[in-house]
């Protein structure tokens, strides 16, 4: 049986609250929105980046806690890191959150983002927590179309 | 040696006399809470609270015990076989029908035809009556409470057709502005279609007024009744609409039934929906003469073991009685709009003057999905979200609500349990 404070820890319920680099960066090279149809979720990543490295991360939407702290806790952690650096951590982070094993050698510290660990046993909020990821990696991309963790 | 009907319905007598006559008389909930076995369950070590009923009805065991006697007993193919086996159920299969229709107050049998749903039903209008008498520049008029179900097939039918789909608004109460509707129905309006009871607001439309409104304008009304059917008395008859969709696992049958209601002269005079085996009287490859109604529009082997526990559905809750069904539910609603509405943050969405069955509400800074995860954590089942009413929810300019349904066995301790979950709530995210 799952324990809600396993799920709702106080850095997800902080960061839900107060949201870190929430707002839009005008002169954006990269961006992208994503959309969770489920439960209404959505985000909009905004990124530069400079040789390969992301000088500036930020994001605007609305959505629940789970989301919100996710795509908070991805800016704070992104700024400063380069592509692949973002991409491994993509693929960490969406492990933990599905619930499998996080490779052990060359994986990236996840840092606070280990808060999310409790998401797995919450299988409908996974797509909650991965959901500013998905957008991330549309932005990196420079897809055109919407994101979804469908 | 009785006959096919009488041994049907002696074994489906026997079950129902159990439960039914300690209910007949007086509106009992906890003995009818006693019916439905499933209201036993646990979620997460907590008694369930089961509030979705918009989403999926619970089932009494009088519909489990259909269910298992006709695979049991005499599962055969309907129509078909000559043996007993498939005269017992093709007769259980029809009297089925004949009770549909007399739930619904349905002239006659021939107009009840059986679907997968309600939404399938309204596929079904929009893709036969639709496509055969709307042409390019014709109107249909919609609201703006409607379920995608009732959107959806009919911009599909404008974007084939070059038909104009128009859209009645409602007020912040979630009231159709019954004056704006009427100035929308004009000499182009070909077909109107409407929820009779919002699956979102709960709104309960004046739906006897609109059909007289369309009528005078010539124009064909279909009402989506999937709401409704399990909290009102529907008299399809005294609505004189012309279609009337019912879903099947909302009114506390099995899933993957429901029916269409169409006025026989319509029926008639529509194309087949889908061609197969039992809608035809003859094939040959040069012409193939379609079959009579019901049965034109009912192609191929139907659910049959759900349309006979939909059956023993409908005979439980005539025993219990639409009407002692609505009043209870319609105080439970009373007590609930208060007990929760007078929460401090919480908003209301939907409250029209006549409602029914649905309580919609946001908690000021907190997600519905959050509100959800924590109340399931309580044993407590809700639905967050858009319910399938994404224009409704852009209305009322919130992402989604929280939805709380009822059936008739919920209870006044159930919507405490809500309302102290809710508190909780408030407390994890202050």
């Amino acid at each position: 049986m799952s324990d809600l404070s396993s799920l709702y820890q106080e850095v997800i319920l902080d960061h839900a609250k107060r949201p870190r680099n929430f707002h839009m960066i005008p002169d954006a090279d990269h961006h992208a929105n994503g959309y969770n149809p489920l439960c209404g979720d959505k985000v909009t990543i905004y990124l530069t980046l400079v040789d390969d490295r992301i000088t500036d991360i930020s994001f605007q939407g609305s959505g629940c806690a789970i989301s919100t702290a996710s795509a908070s806790i991805l800016t704070e952690t992104l700024k400063g890191k380069t592509r692949a650096e973002a991409e491994a951590i993509f693929e960490a982070f969406h492990s933990l959150v599905t619930g499998q094993p996080v490779k052990s050698t060359g994986a990236p510290a996840l840092g606070k983002l280990a808060v999310f660990s409790g998401v797995c046993e919450f299988p409908v909020r996974v797509k909650c927590a991965s959901l500013a990821w998905h957008t991330l990696r549309s932005a990196l991309e420079g897809s055109p179309t919407v994101a979804s963790t469908e | 040696m009785a006959t096919v009907r009488e041994y049907v319905n002696a074994a489906i007598k026997e079950k129902l006399s159990e439960q039914g006559e300690l209910q007949a008389r007086t509106f009992d909930v906890r003995k009818i809470r006693e019916d439905f076995p499933i209201l036993k369950q646990k979620m997460h070590g907590k008694p369930l609270v089961y509030l979705d009923n918009a989403a999926t009805s619970q089932k009494p065991q009088a519909v489990i015990d259909a269910l298992l006697h006709y695979y049991t007993q005499y599962n055969a193919n309907i129509h078909r076989g000559v043996y007993l086996l498939s005269e017992r159920s093709t007769q259980a299969y029809e009297d089925a029908r004949v009770k549909l229709q007399r739930f619904i107050n349905a002239p006659d049998p021939r107009e009840i035809i059986y679907v997968r749903g309600s939404t399938e039903g309204i596929n079904l209008v929009a893709q036969t009556y639709g496509r055969q008498h709307l042409s390019v520049g014709d109107e249909i008029l919609i609201t703006a409470m409607e379920h995608h179900s009732n959107i959806v097939p009919w911009q599909m039918l404008c974007e084939e057709k070059g038909c104009l789909l128009r859209v009645g608004p409602i007020n912040d109460r979630g009231e159709l502005i019954l004056g704006e509707f009427a100035k929308l129905i004009n000499d182009r309006t070909r077909f109107v279609s409407v929820a009779h009871v919002s699956n979102a607001l709960g709104t309960i439309n004046p739906v006897k007024q609109i059909v007289e409104m369309a009528h005078a304008k010539g124009a064909v009304v279909l009402v989506d009744g999937a709401q409704a059917a399990p909290h009102l008395k529907i008299d399809v008859q005294a609505l004189g609409c012309d279609f009337y969709a019912i879903s099947g696992h909302k009114l506390f049958g099995p899933t993957g039934i429901g029916v269409l209601y169409g006025k026989a002269k319509l029926l008639e005079s529509m194309p087949p929906y889908q061609g197969g085996g039992d809608m035809i009287l003859s094939v040959t490859f040069e012409k193939t003469l379609y079959n009579h109604i019901p049965n034109k529009f009912e192609a191929g082997t139907p659910n049959i073991a759900a349309a006979i526990g939909w059956g023993a559905a409908l005979d439980y809750l005539t025993r219990i009685g639409m009407e002692n069904i609505t009043s209870y539910e319609h105080a439970l609603l009373t007590y609930a709009t208060e007990a929760i509405g007078q929460i401090p943050g919480v908003r209301l969405i939907g409250t029209a003057r006549e409602k029914a069955g649905v309580l919609s509400f946001m908690l000021e800074g907190i997600h519905p999905h959050d509100v959800g995860t924590v109340l399931d954590q309580e044993g407590i089942a809700v639905r967050t979200g858009h319910h399938c009413a994404q224009p409704v929810m852009e209305r009322f300019g919130v992402p989604a609500t929280v939805r709380a349904s009822l059936a008739f066995y919920n209870t006044k301790q159930e919507i405490n349990a809500l309302a102290a979950g809710l508190e909780h709530v408030k407390g994890m995210f202050a």
